[in-house]
């Protein structure tokens, strides 16, 4: 079950907060990710933050596979 | 869209496939769990970029679609219960059941709004004191945190003019399932990311360890699903099947703890119908003795006729994995989006639909 | 009279005369309407085009317009489409009875600028008041006469393989303006109605090549919808190519988070030009020089292949099929 968007948080209200996505804005629960923190991405799922993006692994994974092409590329 | 449009980079995209279909050389039949990859896959084509002995096949993994007739059912009988108001997520709108759907109910008189958020229901509840608000729970493990959280929400602000139908469903307990019926020989699966979001990838871990069969926990745009079918084809190659996250941007592998504790604190498991697959033990979802209150089955229980199953019709060996929808004879002839006949169709997810849709 | 319109003012009577005089016709008057008669008289000559709409829009008054606007505009469009030069409209009004007069008149300014904007004249309409719940606040409908100028024929059937396809701008702002208004699922989006008249438009871009062969607004059921009517009509295939077609930031965030594709989603300021291609550029140019065509591109082509279907190549180089909107545009979570 599957839609979920990366918004990012631009404010936090006790339980809420308004996230953006390109411009759009929304107040949305953060029941789930009571720790998260104003201009951190989270998953957006009907109207609640399931998870907090992991921005370092966002860059690692696409680090990975420009590496492992680049690998790959040379080994042929 | 940040952490969106760097996954839909072509260059890499193209690279991924040609290192793919460099290093395939056994045949790969895997299966994407998730109805949300059943739309990537057919909205970007992705089939077409693959020889024939790398197949992906749809899964049960459309809530929408898996919703037996009888459910369905009795969510309309619900919905023409005077004094209610169901809410409901789109989705659910057209289903067929065994006489009608909630779409031909609203025309019929029923009140029924669709929301957006389960919380939406809370304001709807406040706003209408005098009716009971139904909310029509449909989803799994992605969805069901929030409707946790919507009902505790209800409680701390005593409204009491609120419950729930619970069609909520889990997903491991279906996939094996489904592994066990053995029906299809699987080498991979695709595993849902947003299910895992909440879960975890430990969840999987079974798969491989029992069955053999390779595991990527996937996201969803394009260089997601090919990274994962380029992770997927190597385990197979090596023989080394195990769990792989290639979503690990959006799922850790112990999952988001407070969304599974709100969810355990609420809701307990239950025997779940699930199309094609007939009554799953423990894969469905229903609140706990505590918060009856919040139970439509046990606040408002109303009684439906013997399900009647449209002939022909091939959802469920299509949700298992044997059959495709072109295999169906129904499949756009008497069955199609604006008439359908079964949950495969209806639900934009559905293996039908996303096929009529994206790949005829 | 009073600050509410009630049934009393669709009964023809004195109310009905007080409210036309004092709510409806001094915000379009024009020397037509004015003498009131049961019919407009006037001469027109040439090959004439004629057009009528409904417009059941709710909520009446959003971000970057409102009913007046749009029963003007959608009118005029249709005629513009078929290269017709637009000059009269009807304009027939269903009240429901409990709104307010303030609101009658901002709409019927709102008609006035539309109109003026256009260069067209509401020469005729009526009024009904009816019940609570006869009506969602106001239905409108208007009808419309043009002119076609000699040499202009403009229809979905002559779309040819070879031909390129044009969009006027980004599509999917109004029916996400609309929806982003709607209970349940109020979010706040950067973008506003693109309702807008677009007879000057088409005036342009005629002038650069008379031999426009189709062309269409797409207004429910989105672009998709409109390209697989003349792909069907013209018995052609169309394909699309992902990338080149415009979409705002906020477009397409909107659609992602509730599940739409920005294909499918209506639009009341956009049309879709099938030209030839050696007139393409042309073509192009005299839209992007135009207000409401500044964001116009060519995005795709007319082939002889798969005749009434309409696909587009992703960005991954795939095809995919691009049907017709099925039923209702649902938001999903699935």
């Amino acid at each position: 079950m599957c839609l979920a968007v990366p918004v990012q948080v631009v404010a936090v209200e006790g339980d809420e907060a308004e996230v953006d996505a390109g411009g759009v804005r929304r107040r949305v629960s953060i029941t789930l990710t009571p720790e998260v923190k104003v201009g951190q991405y989270v998953l957006l799922h009907t109207g609640y933050a399931i998870n907090i993006i992991d921005e370092a692994e966002a860059k690692e994974t696409l680090k990975l596979l420009e590496d492992m092409l680049r690998l790959d590329e040379a080994s042929r | 869209m940040k952490f969106v449009d760097e996954y839909r980079d072509t260059g890499l995209g193209r690279k991924l496939v040609e290192r793919i279909n460099r290093i395939s050389t056994k045949p790969a039949t895997m299966m994407e769990f998730c109805g949300g990859h059943t739309v990537a896959i057919m909205r970007h084509g992705i089939r077409q970029l693959f020889p024939s002995h790398i197949k992906l096949l749809s899964g049960p993994g459309c809530p929408v679609c898996v919703t037996a007739h009888h459910d369905l059912d009795q969510a309309i009988a619900l919905v023409q219960t005077p004094g209610t108001i169901v809410t409901t997520f789109g989705d659910m709108m057209k289903v067929p059941g065994s006489e009608s759907s909630l779409q031909q109910a609203r025309a019929d008189g029923a009140d029924i709004r669709i929301v957006y958020s389960p919380h939406d229901s809370l304001e709807i509840a406040r706003n209408n004191p005098r009716k009971l608000v139904v909310f029509l729970a449909v989803g799994f493990e992605t969805t069901t945190p929030g409707v946790a959280a919507t009902i505790l929400e209800a409680e701390r602000t005593k409204i009491e003019n609120f419950c729930i139908k619970s069609l909520l469903k889990v997903c491991p307990p279906v996939i094996r399932a489904l592994l066990n019926l053995g029906e299809v020989k699987l080498d991979g699966l695709i595993c849902p990311g947003h299910v895992s979001a909440v879960i975890g990838s430990r969840p999987w871990e079974f798969i491989p360890e029992k069955y053999h069969i390779a595991c990527a926990v996937t996201g969803f745009e394009p260089l997601d699903i090919l990274l994962s079918i380029d992770r997927l084809v190597e385990q197979i190659e090596k023989g080394e099947p195990k769990v792989e996250t290639t979503y690990t941007r959006g799922v850790r592998p112990e999952g988001n703890l407070r969304a599974q504790k709100l969810m355990e604190h609420v809701f307990e498991p239950c025997p779940a119908q699930w199309r094609g697959l007939g009554t799953v033990p423990a894969s469905g979802l229903k609140p706990r003795a505590e918060y009856s209150s919040f139970d439509a089955d046990i606040r408002i229980p109303v009684k439906v006729k013997a399900a009647v199953e449209p002939k022909g019709c091939l959802c469920g060996e299509i949700l298992r994995g044997i059959k495709t929808p072109p295999d169906c004879g129904l499949f756009s002839i008497r069955c199609t989006p604006e008439n359908p006949v079964g949950p495969c169709m209806v639900s934009s997810e559905g293996a039908c639909a996303a096929y009529y849709q994206y790949g005829r | 009279m009073g600050k509410t319109i009630v049934l009393s003012h669709g009964s023809g009577g004195k109310m009905s005369h007080d409210l036309v005089a004092k709510g409806i016709v001094p915000f379009i008057s024009n020397g037509l309407l004015d003498r009131l008669d049961d019919s407009a008289v006037f001469e027109l000559t040439g090959r004439l085009a004629f057009t009528t709409d409904s417009y059941v829009v709710s909520p009446i008054f959003f971000p970057g317009g409102d009913i007046g606007r749009l029963a003007v505009c959608g009118t005029v469009n249709d005629l513009a489409v078929v290269g017709a030069v637009p000059k009269h409209l009807s304009l027939a009004l269903i009240i429901e009875e409990g709104l307010s007069l303030d609101d009658l008149k901002k709409v019927m300014r709102s008609v006035r600028e539309a109109a003026d904007e256009a260069g067209v004249l509401v020469v005729t309409g009526d009024t009904k008041v009816v019940n609570h719940g006869g009506a969602d606040k106001l239905f409108v409908t208007t009808s419309g006469i043009g002119v076609i100028p000699d040499g202009v024929d403009i229809s979905g059937s002559n779309a040819r393989p070879g031909d390129k396809v044009i969009l006027s701008g980004t599509i999917g702002d109004h029916g996400i303006t609309i929806i982003s208004q709607r209970e349940g699922l109020r979010f706040d989006v950067p973008v506003i109605s693109d309702c807008a008249p677009l007879n000057r438009l088409v005036a342009a871009m005629l002038k650069a090549s008379p031999h426009i062969h189709a062309m269409r607004d797409p207004t429910r059921g989105g672009l998709a919808t409109t390209l697989n009517e003349i792909a069907s009509q013209s018995n052609v295939g169309i394909r699309l190519v992902e990338e080149t077609i415009p979409v705002r930031e906020a477009v397409r965030a909107a659609c992602e988070l509730l599940g739409f594709d920005p294909l499918y989603v209506a639009n009341e300021g956009k049309l879709v030009a099938i030209v030839r291609a050696e007139e393409a550029d042309q073509v192009l140019t005299a839209m992007k020089n135009d207000r409401y065509g500044k964001d116009a591109a060519i995005i795709g082509d007319v082939i002889s292949d798969h005749p009434g279907k309409v696909t587009m190549t992703t960005r991954l180089g795939t095809t995919r099929i691009v049907d017709m909107l099925t039923g209702e545009l649902l938001p999903r979570i699935c």
